[in-house]
C-alpha cells in the first residue's frame, strides 16, 4: 500500500462579505502543496477570493450519535425565540 | 459514469430491522445521510463502490481526450480541451474525497483502479480515432453524463449529492464544446461532413449503453432507488437521452445509425418518444468485462502515470518533512 499524504478540508470565501465555507478535502503533503491544490481543484471559474486549508486531522467535530442530548435542549426554551412574547398590535413592530 | 458504477454492487447487510427502517425513514423523509450518521453496511458498500467508480471514470476520461490536445486545429479549440481535460481531473478529485468520507482510502482506491478489481465506465475503452470523435465524445458522453448526474445531485448520500452539484456545473460546457466541434464539421467539407457521421457511427450505441443493462436485467437497482443513491431507472434515463439527442443530430443533419428508430406516440406517457432498435448487450459485457480496444491501454496508462509520480509525491513529502523540521527548529 501507498504512503498516503494528509487529507486537508478547503474553505473558500466567495467574496468579501461572506464567510468561508467548507468546499470538500484534498490530498497534499504540505499546507504550501495543499493552498495550491486548492486553488486548482475548488476555484477553476472564480469561485472566491480567498482560501484556508486546514488538516482534517486538527478538525474536532460533535457526535452524531449524540446529537440528541446534544442539541436537543434547545428545542424545548422557545421562551429564547422573539414570538414567545405577546405585544399587543397597538405597540406597533418591534 | 454513473449507473454502471452499481454493477457488481453489493447492497446486502445485516442490520436488524428496527435499524433499517429507521434509516429507511430518514431516507423517505428526503434527510440526506452525512459521513460519520449510522448508516447500513450495505449502503456504505454501495456507495463506495459506485463513487469509487465514478471518480475512476473521471480519471481514466482524461485519456482518450488528452491524446488529442497536442492535435487540436486551433489555439481555441486547444485551449477548451485542455480546460475539459482538467476539469475532469477536478472532478475525479471531488469525488475521490466524497468516497472517502465513507471510510475507504485514496490509495485503496488508486490500487483497485490499477489491479482491475475496481471498474470504470466501459465507455472510455473505446478509442478516439478522429478530431471528431472529440466533438462526439462531449456532445454525446459528456451529454449522457450529465443525464445520468443531475439526478444524483439528489442522492441521498450528502458528500455525493454536493459533489455532483459541483460536476454538474462545470458539465454543461463540456457538452457545448462538443457539439460546437460537430457542428464545425458539419458545416464543413463533404470529407469533414463524412468524418462527423463517421464518429456519430462509432459512439451512437456505446453512448446508450452508459445506462447500464435494461431495468428487467439490472440487479442492483432496486435496493439503491429505495436507498435514493438512485433516482430514475437506466431504460428511463436512456429515454430521455435519446429522445434530447435525436433532434440535435437532425438539426447538424446527421443520422444516428440505427435503423431501427422509429417516432412512439405511445413511450413518455404518451407524450411520444424515439424508440430505439435492439441494443447489443453481448458486446457491452464484453468491454465491461475487459474486452474492448482500449481496455488494457487504459490500464497501462494509468500504471505508468503512478509509477513515473513515484518520485514526486516521494519528494514532496520529503520536502514537506524538511519544512515541518526547520519550523520546529525555529520556534
Amino acid at each position: 500500500m501507498a504512503e498516503a499524504t494528509a487529507l486537508w478540508e478547503v474553505f473558500i470565501r466567495p467574496r468579501n462579505g461572506l464567510s468561508h465555507r467548507h468546499v470538500g478535502s484534498l490530498h497534499a503533503a504540505d499546507e504550501v502543496m495543499a493552498l495550491q491544490a486548492a486553488r486548482d481543484v475548488y476555484t477553476r471559474r472564480g469561485e472566491g477570493n480567498s482560501i484556508w486549508v486546514v488538516p482534517s486531522s486538527a478538525i474536532t467535530a460533535s457526535d452524531p450519535d449524540h446529537a440528541d442530548e446534544m442539541f436537543e435542549p434547545t428545542a424545548d426554551k422557545i421562551y429564547r425565540h422573539p414570538t414567545f412574547y405577546e405585544i399587543p398590535d397597538e405597540v406597533g413592530h418591534m | 459514469m454513473y449507473s454502471q458504477g452499481l454493477i457488481g454492487a453489493d447492497g446486502r447487510t445485516k442490520e436488524d430491522a428496527a435499524f433499517l427502517a429507521a434509516f429507511q425513514a430518514r431516507i423517505d423523509a428526503e434527510e440526506k445521510i452525512e459521513p460519520k450518521d449510522a448508516m447500513p453496511e450495505g449502503y456504505r458498500r454501495t456507495l463506495i463502490r459506485q463513487i469509487g467508480q465514478h471518480a475512476h471514470s473521471e480519471i481514466v476520461g482524461m485519456l482518450p481526450e488528452g491524446n488529442w490536445i497536442t492535435r487540436a486545429p486551433s489555439l481555441r479549440r486547444k485551449a477548451a480541451l485542455l480546460a475539459k481535460v482538467q476539469d475532469e481531473g477536478g472532478h475525479g478529485l471531488y469525488l475521490y474525497s466524497a468516497a472517502e468520507t465513507l471510510g475507504v482510502s485514496r490509495e485503496e482506491m488508486t490500487e483497485e483502479l490499477l489491479s482491475g478489481k475496481a471498474k470504470y465506465s466501459s465507455i472510455f475503452n473505446y478509442p478516439t480515432l478522429s478530431w471528431a470523435d472529440i466533438g462526439i465524445v462531449g456532445w454525446l458522453v459528456d451529454g449522457a453524463a450529465i443525464m445520468n448526474q443531475i439526478p444524483l445531485c439528489r442522492c441521498s448520500y450528502g458528500p455525493y449529492a454536493r459533489a455532483m452539484i459541483r460536476v454538474c456545473k462545470e458539465e454543461s460546457f463540456h457538452q457545448r464544446q462538443g457539439y460546437e466541434i460537430v457542428m464545425t464539421l458539419a458545416r464543413g467539407t463533404e470529407a469533414q461532413k463524412a468524418m462527423a457521421q463517421d464518429a456519430l457511427n462509432r459512439w451512437w450505441w456505446p453512448s446508450i449503453m452508459m445506462f447500464g443493462p435494461h431495468d428487467s436485467e439490472s440487479a442492483h437497482s432496486e435496493q439503491s432507488m429505495a436507498w435514493k443513491i438512485k433516482r430514475f431507472s437506466n431504460d428511463a434515463l436512456r429515454q430521455k437521452f435519446i429522445d434530447a439527442t435525436v433532434p440535435q443530430a437532425e438539426f447538424l443533419g446527421l443520422t444516428v445509425p440505427d435503423p431501427d428508430m422509429v417516432w412512439d406516440e405511445g413511450l413518455n406517457d404518451g407524450k411520444g418518444g424515439y424508440r430505439h432498435g435492439p441494443i447489443d448487450w453481448d458486446e457491452f459485457w464484453r468491454v465491461v468485462k475487459g474486452g474492448g480496444v482500449m481496455n488494457r491501454d487504459r490500464i497501462k496508462a494509468r500504471k505508468k502515470a503512478w509509477d513515473e509520480g513515484a518520485w514526486v509525491r516521494e519528494a514532496a513529502r520529503a520536502h514537506a518533512a524538511k519544512r515541518a523540521a526547520r519550523k520546529m527548529a525555529a520556534e
